[in-house]
């Protein structure tokens, strides 16, 4: 028996007797504002019961504890579609001295392929330059200079590994490690281990940003759902456009003191029902309300970004929230700074089938200052050292030509890191001379998980669910912590 | 919450009964888990005590997985658990210190101790207790309960005969006498009306409804209520919400692009077969194989759509194998998950850990459906479905084209004097060709044609390598039956034309011609000499590659005919267009040529030759007396389809024919099954698609279950329907009544719905399980005699209020002293809602709906990129099971609520309670435009004496939302809030008309904004209580 079987079958029933017990003794006498202090604690909030009066699973106390976390908070800038490894990260000179050449049949022969199946298969040059950067000399694509000025930084992984050719099935195997469909996104295992940091906001927030060159491929809101997890670990899409979260906007005639009023209207009738049937739903239904109410005041504050220095937002290359990845960054520093765990921001660019060379350089464009600036201000704000960066795809692209382009490649592929718990100005991995295969030191997508898991203080070994019967993991049976990337 | 449901179950039972059996306590409190039919007793049963211990801990390394097993030790087997290891065993009936297994549970040296370390399990000191008590017993073996065959349990003997209403309160009431509980208080009547409204319909009771059956204090009017709302249409539509989460039914295809598909026709499929109360075996044949029925009918073959559910894809670069890999795998899992509530997907990479499933067992399985048609990768083609109306319009013109096609198909004498006319003068005739004179005459490649004299065209100047000439002319025949094209030698042309190429030849691929716009189909063409294997024919066989070409007689003239399918009625206002195709390359294009008409009669064919076919032509070359019988039919039959005596018979015919095309294609667009050849099946070893090493499979059920029957030399998906419905299948009845009641509980009697396996949770009544599934199968597979029988009995009609004792003693209410406490599925709290205030629209069936949405949320689609348009008019209130269920962004005031996406069968929702729920409840334009029209209902309710006025519209609101009057506390809070926000809202009357343009429904202008807008405040309290979204 885990930890966690102890806690709900000893700890939580017992816990919301006594809740109960007290709720139902203090009477309505009791005011709203203590209602809401009693129940904020991230425990009992959390909470919440099935019916039949039998509870739900409360977040998970697995091994926080005994490990050492290093870090608190994870921001995933997702390049999504699959950026080339080959102009971005990975620079092969073989491959400049075979273009044009057809792609020998030992590297292909009985491999998933994608567009390119049944087509003649011919190597394509890198179509970048690569410049040595920084101290520590990385060999970074020159179309990121400023990526490159932060290069003593990050820690370059150039043997990620895969299983999914397609956008679809890689987008999910990248987020919950599996391509079925159903199992939850790494931010819900994230806050199902560790519980959230802050009870005014979601623990697990989505961005998104649309580039210019290249296809803007679907992302399915599967990418962060929570599966089979309760759905509270769901991770929250906080929008440009429209209500920043979904239905947070008061309607339209009621102001803020109106929807308080009606607010607390609802939490004294449920509280009078709460005296009248014994139903600890009824209680956590009242702390939801306080919660939700909570959002709608503390998501347009952290929305409205005018009070950032004009420093700050040159530093980005934003002018404020307008939807753009730049601007992304910025909130994605303003949420992790408010106790946010996982905050993912989806750059939907970088499916260059055709005219790599051009495209590339365009989406490399709209995500390099950025993400830089992103490292610079985490640091000069304390936050470096207990925020992690992932910076990378679902998967690479082809060392062989699609037209003047690269198609989807999943045995090799480049991502990179940075924070304070990261070696930075180092790379891990490397592929084989032609940029196909990953060929040493391979970093699996479980491998990812297993170590951003371990960042966190968690070991992926232990963090379970039991659903249909088998107790189901983020890595499955697989992942292996990559600590020497690790600081 | 299903890891502490099934630890939890066997958890306790486990810990009291290896106490009791162990240390030998006496049980000062009970146990909730343990079984009825049970004495207070120290026996540790095998499946409830010791297999969940085995399955979880042990089964991994020594279970059922053949890759996987350790010391080829099978723990699941006791063959191979009591076999002698060579001195030793395992184990040791009444022996623990003897037995292998547990000496090694208890071992004190680590490196010997099971399980082992490294594998992240371990025993509980208890767990070691409940194993060697189980020895001690004299280690009896049980076959998992769920395989083990049907049979009707005894009935207890109860002494609280006066509660039971019958045998399943006998069930119940037996458990809770030996562990001294009552069953709870019944339900007071509003309570209970509820309860069964949302329990079978759905839907909240009117107040009307509510007072009625309050008063009407007698048996008799529960049962009517019963069976009333099981007759109620709305009744189809509650069961299906849960039916369609099992199958995965949604209104895209779930992958990528996430894209439209129609098989809402099925949805409906669903409702009208539990409205009909379609019998369950019946309707799992349909489903799983409708198509395959014989003579199958329009809704049979709409039920086999349930095979076409799961997720496709479009996507670009997707692998057609690979698919086919994932869409077998999806239908194993879906359908072994509905029928069987078994995890036989574990089985797609390796052997089951836990249940007695082989990989093979996985592969044939899916073999099942390898005979469906589908599309791997790309668009799913539907069929079209007629509805009634539509059918019966067909009917109409087939029973037209009969009575037509007799008159064409009837000599008669008039007939047979016209084809004696009509055979002399096909022998001597002269054709007549009237020369046309073009009006347009247009190259795409940039040559110029002109008019010489007698309507030949030249073309000069640019001379592309291909053309197409386009000529649109009038003509004063009023019919026309062939056109003539003339190609002419020229001197001016290469190698003397008629073509432009070097060697004067020309290649006509394509001649296609219109009337006014309207495409002629032609019946024929002949030529005075062409090349070989370049025939006339092939410039009209809508095939792009083939072509009309003349060498080697080039420099020569020549003529080609085309003779029209049916006479064509002309005048001189119609516009003919002729277009010449001439792609070949090469400049093999027209240099002279001219074109002609004819309304001669058909036959027309080029001098000397002829299209016809060779059963009329050799016949029409005898004399009449030399014709057989069935030569003579020949030519008669032809001669009608050409003479002008039947021509209006013809246009008739065609008319009709164009009809009967019309109307099938208005059907409805249906994904439905279509047998074909089946695919081969493999087992992919690990799963792996690109692996073809693995051994062919045919289908099958799995060997540890009842086997097979087929008649086939190949079972089909009818065999497997057939299967599960048997009544010696021992899964399939017991986990649908498990549903059933857990509908009518929000708990299953086995808690784990979707897993009756090993790692499943034991059934908490087995013996009330099982007669409910044997008294299934005995009523002939009857839902509604199941849900009436649960709703009839007293252990439904008990109140679900929980003393604190109670709470205490069994918080998951596993002994069903008391009903469940649970709040209204997504679809429901919509519902709810909405009846409240007014809007609902109760019409079943259709297209899914569009409610509101918030703008952008569809912003990550692509492919096309889409924007979401809500629905107007009544399509806007519609209940929630027709909402547009679009699998990768679900519409998210359903998703907030727990509606699951649908990509995977879903057989149990969480019930979660989020601030997203709160924020949908307060904000969704939904609720408040259902808020506002409450309000606008409350305002008009009319409330007799004015004093009070008020309170008596506070009640009004209540006892519609709530089915209960207010108490005077919740009087004074809501009069408050109303009076604070009548003077807010006089201060900004504004506000009050932004508040009231929410949504589409128009605010009654006879009504003051003001107050309104207050009301709605008051009733948007009303929608937001957690009383209101509550089934008690």
């Amino acid at each position: 028996m885990n930890p966690h079987d102890e806690f709900v079958t000893m700890d939580t029933t017992r816990r919301f007797q006594t809740r109960r017990a007290f709720l139902g003794r203090s009477g309505a006498g009791l005011g709203l504002m203590a209602l809401a202090s009693l129940l904020r604690s991230s425990r009992l909030s959390a909470s919440e019961r099935l019916p039949s009066g039998r509870l739900d699973v409360p977040r998970w106390d697995g091994v926080v504890t005994p490990l050492r976390p290093r870090i608190k908070r994870i921001i995933h800038l997702y390049m999504a579609g699959g950026p080339t490894h080959l102009e971005t990260l990975d620079y092969k000179a073989k491959l400049a001295e075979m273009h044009g050449k057809p792609m020998p049949e030992s590297y292909t022969k009985g491999q998933p392929i994608a567009q390119l199946q049944n087509r003649k298969l011919t190597c394509l040059a890198p179509q970048h330059e690569f410049h040595h950067y920084g101290q520590s000399g990385q060999h970074i694509s020159s179309i990121f200079p400023h990526i490159g000025s932060v290069a003593d930084d990050i820690c370059v992984i150039r043997s990620l590994r895969t299983e999914a050719i397609n956008h679809d099935p890689a987008h999910t195997f990248m987020n919950t490690g599996t391509t079925i469909s159903g199992r939850p996104a790494m931010g819900s295992w994230l806050l199902y281990g560790l519980g959230s940091e802050t009870n005014n906001l979601p623990g697990f927030v989505v961005l998104s940003s649309v580039g210019k060159a290249g296809q803007a491929q679907p992302i399915a809101s599967r990418q962060w759902h929570s599966g089979f997890l309760p759905s509270r670990f769901q991770g929250v899409e906080f929008r440009s456009a429209g209500d920043p979260v979904l239905y947070v906007t008061n309607p339209a005639g009621v102001n803020i003191r109106r929807q308080r009023d009606v607010v607390n209207a609802v939490q004294s009738l449920n509280q009078i029902q709460n005296q009248a049937v014994n139903d600890p739903e009824i209680a956590t239904r009242i702390a939801q309300y306080e919660m939700a109410f909570r959002m709608q005041t503390s998501v347009p504050g952290l929305m409205d970004t005018s009070g950032e220095s004009k420093k700050t937002l040159d530093l980005y290359g934003t002018k404020g929230a307008d939807g753009s990845f730049a601007a992304n960054c910025l909130l994605a520093r303003r949420l992790v700074e408010r106790g946010v765990r996982f905050v993912q921001l989806y750059h939907r660019a970088w499916d260059h089938h055709g005219g790599v060379k051009q495209n590339v350089q365009v989406s490399a464009s709209e995500v390099d200052r950025a993400s830089a600036a992103l490292i610079t201000d985490l640091k000069q704000r304390g936050l470096w050292e207990e925020t992690v960066i992932l910076w990378g795809g679902e998967f690479g692209r082809t060392p062989m030509a699609q037209g003047s382009g690269r198609d989807h490649h999943i045995k090799g592929f480049s991502m990179w890191m940075a924070g304070g718990a990261i070696r930075g100005g180092t790379s891990y991995g490397n592929t084989d001379e032609l940029g196909y295969n990953a060929a040493e030191n391979i970093v699996h997508v479980h491998d990812l998980h297993a170590t951003m898991l371990h960042l966190l203080g968690v070991d992926h070994r232990k963090l379970t669910y039991r659903f249909q019967g088998r107790d189901f993991r983020l890595t499955d049976v697989h992942g292996r912590v990559v600590k020497e990337i690790l600081a | 919450m299903r890891r502490m449901r099934i630890v939890r179950g066997r958890w306790e039972s486990v810990v009291r009964l290896a106490m009791v059996a162990v240390v030998g306590w006496t049980l000062c409190h009970t146990n909730p888990a343990r079984a009825e039919g049970e004495v207070k007793t120290q026996r540790i049963e095998f499946n409830r005590d010791v297999r969940p211990i085995l399955a979880d801990k042990c089964f991994a390394c020594h279970g059922p997985d053949e890759n996987q097993r350790q010391a080829d030790l099978r723990l699941d087997l006791k063959n191979s658990a009591v076999a002698d290891r060579g001195g030793y065993r395992v184990l040791v009936a009444g022996k623990p210190e003897s037995s292998e297994l547990h000496q090694r549970v208890t071992a004190s040296d680590p490196s010997e101790r099971m399980p082992p370390e490294d594998s992240g399990k371990a025993l509980s000191p208890r767990d070691i207790e409940t194993l060697r008590a189980w020895i001690e017993q004299g280690a009896e073996w049980q076959k998992h309960w769920s395989l083990i065959s049907l049979s009707r349990p005894a009935l207890p003997q109860t002494a609280n005969q006066d509660w039971s209403r019958g045998q399943i309160d006998d069930f119940v009431v037996d458990r809770l006498e030996r562990e001294d509980l009552e069953p709870a208080p019944r339900a007071d009547r509003r309570t209970l009306i509820r309860r069964l409204y949302f329990d079978l319909i759905g839907l909240p009771p009117s107040p009307s409804e509510v007072e009625q059956f309050a008063s009407a204090n007698s048996e008799q009017a529960y049962e009517t209520l019963v069976d009333r709302l099981l007759d109620a249409p709305q009744y189809g539509e509650r069961m299906a919400m849960h039916w369609l989460d099992l199958v995965r039914f949604a209104d895209t295809n779930g992958i990528h692009g996430d894209n439209h598909r129609d098989v809402w026709l099925f949805r409906d499929y669903i409702i009208q077969s539990f409205n009909e109360n379609k019998r369950f075996d019946q309707f799992t044949m349909e489903q799983l194989a409708g198509d395959l029925l014989p003579e199958p009918t329009r809704d049979q073959r709409i039920g086999s759509g349930y095979n076409r559910l799961l997720m496709t894809t479009r996507e670009g670069g997707a692998q057609p194998k690979e698919y086919r890999a994932k869409y077998a795998a999806d239908r194993v899992r879906n359908a072994s998950s509905v029928w069987l509530g078994a995890t036989l997907g574990c089985a797609e990479c390796h052997d089951h850990k836990f249940d007695p499933y082989t990989t093979k067992d996985f592969y044939q399985f899916a073999a099942f459906f390898e005979d469906i048609q589908e599309t791997a990768v790309g668009v799913q083609r539907p069929i079209r479905v007629l509805n009634a109306y539509q059918k019966t319009q067909l009917r109409r013109v087939a029973r037209l084209t009969r009575a037509v096609e007799d008159v064409l198909h009837t000599t008669t004498p008039e007939l047979e004097t016209a084809q004696q006319d009509w055979e002399i003068n096909l022998r001597d005739r002269e054709i007549g060709w009237r020369v046309v004179t073009p009006e347009k005459a247009e190259s795409s490649g940039g040559a110029t044609l002109s008019l010489d004299t007698d309507g030949v065209i030249r073309a000069t100047g640019a001379s592309p390598g291909s053309d197409t000439y386009t000529i649109s002319f009038k003509t004063d025949l009023m019919e026309v039956t062939a056109i003539r094209l003339e190609v002419l030698p020229d001197v001016e042309l290469p190698n003397n034309g008629p073509g432009r190429a070097e060697d004067g030849s020309f290649a006509l691929r394509e001649l296609t011609m219109s009337a006014d716009n309207v495409a002629i189909s032609w019946s024929g063409a002949t030529a005075t000499h062409s090349q070989e294997n370049f025939p006339a024919t092939a410039a009209v066989d809508g095939n792009g590659n083939s072509a009309w070409s003349v060498p080697p007689k080039t420099g020569e003239a020549g003529h080609a005919v085309f003779e029209l399918r049916t006479d064509l009625d002309v005048n001189d206002a119609t516009i003919l267009t002729l277009t010449l195709v001439q792609n070949q390359g090469g400049q093999r294009t027209l240099g002279r040529f001219r074109l002609s008409l004819t309304d001669a009669m058909r036959p027309v064919s080029a001098p000397g030759t002829t299209h016809l076919d060779a059963k009329v032509v050799a016949p029409l070359q005898k004399k009449a007396a030399a014709r057989s019988q069935e030569d003579q039919d020949a030519v008669a039959a032809y001669f009608r389809t050409v003479t002008p005596l039947l021509k209006e018979s013809r246009q008739r015919l065609s008319a009709l024919k164009a009809e009967a095309q019309q109307i099938e294609s208005n059907g409805t667009p249906m994904l439905v099954s279509m047998s074909g050849q089946p695919r081969v099946t493999r087992v992919l070893p690990r799963g792996n698609w690109l692996d073809d090493s693995g051994e062919i499979v045919s289908p099958n059920v799995p060997v540890s279950l009842p086997a097979l029957e087929t008649t086939d030399s190949r079972a089909t998906r009818l065999d497997l329907a057939r299967w599960f419905v048997r009544s010696d299948n021992p899964m399939v009845a017991r986990v649908f009544v498990n549903r059933l009641w857990a509908l009518l509980f929000g708990e299953g009697i086995v808690r784990s719905l979707d897993d009756f396996g090993s790692q499943g949770a034991w059934p908490t009544h087995p013996h009330l399980l099982d007669w409910l599934a044997m008294e299934f199968i005995d009523s002939g597979w009857d839902v509604k005699h199941m849900l009436k029988l649960i709703a009839m009995s007293s252990t439904y009609r008990q109140s679900s209020v929980a003393s604190d004792a109670l709470q205490l003693r069994d918080p998951f209410n596993e002994l069903l002293a008391r009903q469940g406490r649970f709040r209204l599925e997504a679809e429901m709290v919509r519902d709810n809602a909405l009846a409240i205030s007014g809007l609902l629209v109760l019409k079943i069936g259709g297209p899914s709906v569009k409610p509101y949405q918030p703008a952008g949320y569809w912003a990550h689609l692509n492919f096309p990129k889409r924007t979401y348009k809500h629905d107007s008019g009544d399509a806007q209130y519609r209940r929630g099971i027709y909402t547009y269920w679009a699998r990768t962004f679900l519409h998210p005031s359903l998703l907030a609520f727990d509606a699951p996406s649908r990509e995977e069968c879903a057989v149990e929702r969480p019930r979660s309670n989020t601030p997203q729920q709160a924020l949908v409840l307060l904000n969704d334009p939904t609720y408040v435009e259902a808020a506002r029209v409450f309000a606008q209902r409350v305002l008009q309710h009319d409330s007799g004496d004015k004093a009070d006025s008020e309170t008596k519209r506070i009640q009004f609101a209540f006892r519609e939302a709530l089915s209960r009057p207010a108490t005077a506390q919740e009087l004074s809070l809501l009069s408050s809030l109303l009076q604070a926000h009548r003077e807010q809202y006089r201060a900004e009357s504004k506000a009050a008309l932004k508040l009231l343009g929410v949504g589409q429904a128009i605010a009654n202008a006879g009504i003051d904004p003001v107050e309104l807008a207050a009301w709605t405040s008051v009733t948007r309290v009303i929608l937001n209580l957690h009383e209101t979204i509550t089934r008690t």
